[in-house]
């Protein structure tokens, strides 16, 4: 019951959420378009820290700062997509895997005024917190407190909206574009399209997705620190992405929502099964730092057999997947 | 296959840089340094003071006869007078406390005077039993201080040494890639395999260091064979796109990684031999011969696997399964056995850049996760799928990335080498010495 519960909390809490959303906006890049993103942390950084420094360091009200984070986001996705967009996928890989790294070193290091270094930028949530509809009494809801309510009712919201919004592009004559530049960039480009361009749009709607996800995430947690936008941020939102099943619209949102479910209820499991009186799994073989080491070392596990014997993940269609970009 | 290196213990993190150019900093002070020692015995708890009073103004002449006076937190004076060396020593009894150490100034020789006429009289809190060297400056300031210029030859050397280690590990990276398309996300973790087997073999078990080095080189290439046997290999006859095994080797990473780390943990480990080498001074540079032999083993492991791909009918066939696997395939060539060969051969080299890569980086989990970015900005630098192209990449990249820490500071210098990365990819797509067709 306790493993349930906390499985349920993980893979709904803000932090899942931060995932949902950048799972999705990875869908537009990798799913839909073919582009191989592996930067997709850094989106979310520029979002969150748009909006962290907009509040905390120049005292904005919360709508500008938003809209900060989501144009730094644009600039990230128009800078790392001019030289890149061009050539071939891997080079997009390790572009954006690359950029991703300086930002994640230049915020860890840099302008310590502004990004306060390691320990991240805070206090930027009062605004957020205002809005809170939710009676002041009400402490928590079963595992959630008050402020993870609220960001989590926003945060869903959000994830529906864009959704929908996803939906009904991809059905639009402009998301057909990018599903056949997916399928074969050069037969698109002989019909007249302009394929640079429309791959183009596709990072930046992408890289805003994830900028959403940098902002659900800093307000969930309340704080915004360079080294939660590393490369294993990336690569685990790919897993969820491959895992929930690429070019479907709902495929990111139940991937994430199953990874997180199913990585607490592992977590759990191990760490029961190594404590207690009587471990059944010796504590000499297991303690708890080594617990989420074997739990991640099941997601390098999985995200390989995946894509080895399943590309589409749980919902995928086979013959919509890109695997063969070259 | 794996270590096992639970009963490791904890090490000290590693004099990572041979120490800066200090010349001259000395000179000029009137005693040796600053450092304080614990070197009385224990029994002893009395404290001494001492130092060396030399007058900058007459070329470090030691200065003698200056009355040196010691007043211990108690109120009692002891007193010592600096000998023709300029020299001074005095044992103060007691356990410690505040310390009052002043320079009788009527007692300097004509024309001699502190640089500092406030600085006459110093004082340090000493713990019992502990010495301590005080510093009485006499004479005008002429320490030389170091410009950036100075640290430019320690640096390039640095950056030498780093880029021909890097280079080892580039190398099997641009392989893999030139025979079989796949960039190897993995290839990190193949590093920080040779740095942990060489752990485990020369502290673990304390086998001689080079007898390590020769195993975890051994068993990477155990390593090359079994993953391209288990994994690579079939995915290849499965006709797995390239995308779709370059996730894999994501996922791959990631299992690596954190097995890594379940055996060893979060901590930044030592190996049990070289560690702090001791340098000697080469027209200012600290070069060390730990140094030299990494760089000189390095070379000729380079060598030997260039030498090979351009001489040998091995390595003709390499080539030409780089070039065209299918049409190799049609000449008779055993791909398979050509692409096996490439993985063994990159992961021996990868495992042995890492055993030369825990010295500088110290042996941790994370040693693959730090190297992988700059090997994959080594290796577009000079061009994916070439040789040379990843060698010289691997120096410009080592180069500049030591160079950087000249205009900004050392946490931001990976960024610099990923900065060159993307303007190669924006200026020259294909690398210094990479193909035009490779960039599709």
């Amino acid at each position: 019951m306790e493993i349930l519960q906390g499985a349920f909390h993980d893979a709904f809490s803000p932090f899942a959420l931060s995932f949902v959303l950048a799972a999705i906006g990875l869908n537009v890049h990798y799913g839909y378009t073919g582009l191989l993103n592996f930067g997709q942390a850094a989106f979310c950084a520029v979002g969150a820290y748009g909006m962290a420094v907009g509040i905390a360091s120049f005292g904005m009200p919360l709508i500008p700062a938003l809209l900060i984070g989501v144009l730094a986001a644009v600039i990230l996705a128009l800078v790392l997509g001019i030289p890149t967009l061009r050539l071939r996928a891997d080079y997009l890989a390790i572009v954006t895997i690359a950029a991703a790294e300086i930002l994640r070193l230049v915020f860890s290091t840099s302008f310590k005024d502004y990004f306060h270094a390691r320990d991240g930028v805070s206090a930027f949530t009062s605004g957020f917190r205002k809005l809170n509809p939710f009676p002041d009494d009400l402490i928590s809801f079963a595992t959630f407190s008050r402020n993870d309510l609220w960001v989590m009712t926003v945060g869903w919201v959000l994830v529906a909206l864009v959704c929908v919004y996803l939906w009904l592009l991809m059905r639009s004559p402009w998301g057909r574009v990018l599903k056949s530049i997916r399928e074969d960039e050069d037969a698109v480009r002989s019909l007249g399209k302009n394929v640079y361009w429309y791959k183009m749009q596709a990072l930046v709607l992408g890289g805003v997705i994830g900028a959403f996800g940098g902002f659900i995430g800093g307000l969930g947690l309340a704080s915004v620190q360079p080294d939660s936008f590393n490369t294993d941020f990336t690569f685990i939102a790919f897993t969820m992405l491959i895992l929930g099943g690429a070019a479907r619209i709902l495929g990111p949102v139940f991937g994430a929502v199953v990874f997180w479910a199913i990585l607490s209820a592992v977590g759990s499991i191990l760490i029961k099964l190594a404590s207690g009186r009587n471990p059944i799994i010796p504590p000499s073989l297991m303690n708890s730092d080594q617990a989420s080491n074997v739990r991640f070392m099941l997601v390098g596990l999985v995200l390989m057999l995946l894509m080895i014997y399943r590309p589409q993940g749980l919902f995928g269609d086979r013959k919509e997947i890109a695997l063969d970009a070259r | 296959m794996h270590p096992r290196l639970d009963s490791v213990r904890r090490h000290r993190r590693p004099a990572v840089r041979a120490a800066l150019l200090l010349m001259g900093l000395l000179f000029g002070l009137v005693s040796v340094g600053t450092s304080t020692a614990s070197a009385a015995p224990a029994d002893d708890q009395s404290n001494t003071v001492s130092g060396t009073l030399r007058n900058t103004a007459e070329g470090n002449a030691p200065v003698e006869g200056v009355e040196i006076i010691v007043t211990n937190p108690a109120g009692e004076e002891y007193r010592g007078n600096s000998d023709a060396d300029g020299k001074f020593s005095i044992e103060v009894p007691g356990e410690g406390g505040l310390l009052k150490v002043q320079l009788n100034e009527d007692t300097l020789p004509e024309g001699t005077s502190l640089r500092d006429a406030d600085k006459s009289e110093l004082t340090r809190v000493m713990n019992p039993g502990q010495s301590a060297v005080f510093i009485f400056p006499i004479g005008p300031d002429d320490r030389q201080v170091e410009t950036k210029w100075d640290r430019v030859p320690q640096l390039l050397y640095n950056g030498l040494l780093f880029g021909i280690v890097m280079a080892m590990a580039a190398l099997g990276l641009s392989m893999v890639f030139g025979t079989t398309g796949l960039t190897n996300f993995a290839h990190g973790e193949l590093v920080t395999f040779g740095a942990l087997i060489a752990f485990f073999f020369n502290s673990t078990l304390g086998l001689p260091f080079a007898v390590a080095t020769l195993l975890a080189v051994v068993l990477g290439a155990v390593l090359g064979w079994f993953q391209h046997t288990v994994l690579w290999r079939p995915l290849r006859h499965r006709g797995t796109g390239l995308i779709a095994t370059m996730i894999v080797s994501i996922g791959l990473m990631f299992f690596l990684r954190n097995l890594f780390q379940y055996f060893t943990g979060g901590r930044t480990m030592n190996y049990a031999d070289h560690v702090t080498p001791s340098g000697y001074d080469v027209m200012g540079i600290n070069v060390t011969t730990r140094d030299l032999v990494i760089a000189g083993v390095s070379i000729v492991a380079i060598l030997c696997v260039t030498l090979a791909l351009s001489r040998t009918r091995l390595g003709r066939a390499t080539r030409a399964v780089a070039d065209n696997p299918a049409l190799a395939s049609s000449t008779g060539i055993n791909v398979d056995r050509v692409i096996g060969l490439v993985w063994i051969i990159g992961t021996a080299l990868a495992s042995l850049a890492g055993v030369f890569l825990g010295f500088s980086l110290g042996v941790t989990f994370q040693m693959g996760q730090l190297v992988l970015l700059l090997l994959f900005a080594a290796v577009c630098v000079g061009g994916l799928g070439s040789v040379w192209g990843a060698l010289i990449g691997s120096l410009i990249i080592g180069v500049l990335i030591e160079m950087s820490t000249l205009v900004i500071p050392s946490d931001l210098k990976n960024a610099g080498a990923l900065l060159l990365l993307i303007l190669i990819l924006l200026v020259r797509p294909q690398g210094l010495l990479g193909r035009r067709e490779r960039i599709g």
